[in-house]
């Protein structure tokens, strides 16, 4: 039943010093589809790739609204992602009634962190199966965070998790430098790059299985963005812009033909690609 | 009859057990349920009180003012009471009003900027954010039938704005160029619109200290509850300064020509 002794209960360390049972909660978080985040000085993006159960179900929602300057994108148990973004919105609306202030994104993302923690530490509960990537903006400017269920969250300037998002990170450390500065088409570009290289083998990104979650002014795609730039999820026909906007990964010749260096050179080996699609294709209770 | 020697000489409820057909263990209790009930009482007046907070916008931020007694009833019981108070780096407040209720503000907002500086992420509480802080305790607590007594001025400046508002022991807030609690409402407040609305912009610290000073004079001259002793507080963007304790220069020769008060005979 056990793959180790100290796997029964969350709270007691291995010999090694390891808690076993979040390290599975983090695994969980592997098995949810990819999302990647991006930042530069004037907006956060967040891109996900979503997953349908089928040919006949729709696409399991991946990003979160949690008010007008925060947005979430998950990866893990969506039931989870619920209980923690409806407790962030709880947060953001107390912050916003108590002080009329936007909470700022860092005491929100700590607050999840905190709660996390907690699990990891008290006899009789669980960690939270889920992972995200928080984007907001606040007096400090843009922001992206990672949260993750061992209660850790820090600060990025691009980020991946989910099924395969080690390709995506390969990319993103190869490209981050450029971003600070970059427009906000140019970082949603590479967010789509990077997220491309998460896809299985023949499989790719389309506006039905692909999230853009953005903060900061409007981008030329967009259309009746107020001033402050708030968080807004494009999905379906509003993306397909930004899809065009992608550079084929495929063959040399596009490479060659004029391809700015910084996302051409990317292409991941098939035979990782291969063997982590054998592994989550079925996996059905994550997001 | 009650047969039971212990409930003699308590109010008794007939309408229940009149017979006293209960076990001593089950006896209903038809005396006071708690020995507090009686006793639990809320703030229907402020007691120890002070009077008018002033203040004004002006060109590097705002200025306010307030005299330093807290009276007892009419008796002028403590003349050496602060009345204006920082909060943060950005802000000031002034209270009016039972200055017992003023005091534990002062300690819940020490303890709201401790948390706010701990959290050490870079972003701070300015005027706006306390006064809406203040707005819900203030409201809160009358929905509790239980106000905090005070009529209260916030000003601040932050990120290059100018804050000024008000709030009181209902939860009223307003805001306003210039704005006065307490009698000075209705003395002090026609005077500031008069020297500072339209000229925010304009007045210099000077000119604001000026126009706030000669506003104290007229409510120490007019007002029964002040002392000729008080301090002014200015926010800028460099930060909140409170002063020492000033004197009012005030002139009472014309007060023997007052005929029909006092102790004159003719």
């Amino acid at each position: 039943m056990f793959r180790n002794t100290y796997d029964s209960d969350n709270t007691v360390f291995s010999p090694q010093g390891r808690l076993h049972q979040v390290e599975y909660a983090l695994e969980a978080v592997k098995q949810g589809s990819a999302a990647v985040g991006l930042r530069s000085k004037t907006h956060s993006v967040l891109l996900a790739l979503k997953r349908s159960t089928g040919e006949l179900a729709s696409y399991q929602q991946k990003m979160f609204r949690i008010d007008d300057h925060v947005g979430i994108a998950i990866a893990g148990l969506t039931s989870d992602a619920r209980v923690l973004s409806n407790f962030m919105r709880q947060q953001a609306m107390s912050s916003k009634m108590v002080f009329n202030r936007p909470v700022p994104v860092n005491r929100l993302v700590s607050a999840i962190a905190d709660k996390a923690q907690v699990n990891t530490q008290e006899y009789g509960r669980r960690p939270y199966g889920v992972g995200f990537l928080v984007i907001g903006q606040d007096t400090t400017g843009p922001h992206l965070y990672e949260f993750s269920p061992s209660g850790n969250s820090y600060e990025y300037y691009a980020m991946s998790i989910g099924a395969r998002s080690q390709s995506a990170k390969t990319y993103l450390e190869k490209h981050y430098q450029s971003f600070e500065d970059a427009s906000v088409e140019d970082l949603i570009r590479h967010g789509l790059h990077a997220l491309r290289e998460t896809l299985q083998q023949d499989k790719e990104l389309t506006t039905n299985n692909t999230s853009i979650g953005l903060v900061g002014p409007a981008s030329v795609h967009e259309k009746a963005v107020p001033p402050t730039g708030s968080f807004r999820i494009l999905e379906g026909e509003a993306i397909q812009p930004f899809l065009d906007s992608m550079i084929a990964k495929e063959g040399p010749a596009a490479a060659q033909a004029g391809v700015p260096p910084a996302t051409a050179a990317t292409t991941v080996q098939p035979a990782e690609a291969a063997a982590g699609a054998a592994g989550d294709e079925d996996v059905q209770m994550t997001g | 009859m009650d047969h039971f020697p212990t409930n003699w000489g308590r109010p008794r409820n007939d309408a229940y057990d009149p017979y006293g057909t209960y076990p001593i263990a089950h006896r209903p209790n038809n005396g006071p349920k708690d020995a507090f009930a009686d006793a639990v009482q809320r703030t229907q007046q402020p007691i120890v009180t002070g009077t008018s907070v002033l203040a004004i916008k002006y060109k590097d931020g705002i200025m306010m003012a307030a005299d330093n007694l807290a009276s007892y009833g009419s008796l002028a019981r403590f003349k050496d009471i602060q009345r204006l108070q920082p909060v943060g780096a950005h802000t000031v407040i002034g209270a009016g009003g039972d200055m017992s209720d003023f005091q534990y503000i002062q300690l819940m907002l020490d303890e709201l900027i401790i948390d706010e500086f701990s959290a050490q992420d870079g972003h701070t509480l300015g005027p706006a954010e306390v006064h809406e802080y203040l707005a819900q305790v203030m409201y809160a607590r009358r929905s509790k039938m239980n106000p905090l007594w005070n009529s209260i001025l916030v000003g601040g400046v932050k990120d290059g704005k100018r804050f000024l508002a008000y709030v009181d022991l209902l939860g009223t807030t307003y805001s306003a160029s210039t704005l006065a609690t307490g009698y000075g409402a209705y003395i002090a407040q026609p005077l500031l619109r008069t020297a500072v609305e339209g000229k925010e912009d304009i007045l210099t610290e000077e000119e604001a200290y000026k126009i706030l000073e000669q506003s104290m004079r007229v409510l120490y001259y007019r007002d029964a509850r002040t002392i000729d002793k008080y301090q002014v507080a200015t926010v800028t963007e460099k930060g909140v300064y409170i002063s020492e304790s000033r004197r009012l220069d005030t002139n009472w020769s014309f007060a023997e020509g007052i005929r029909g008060y006092g102790a004159q005979t003719q």
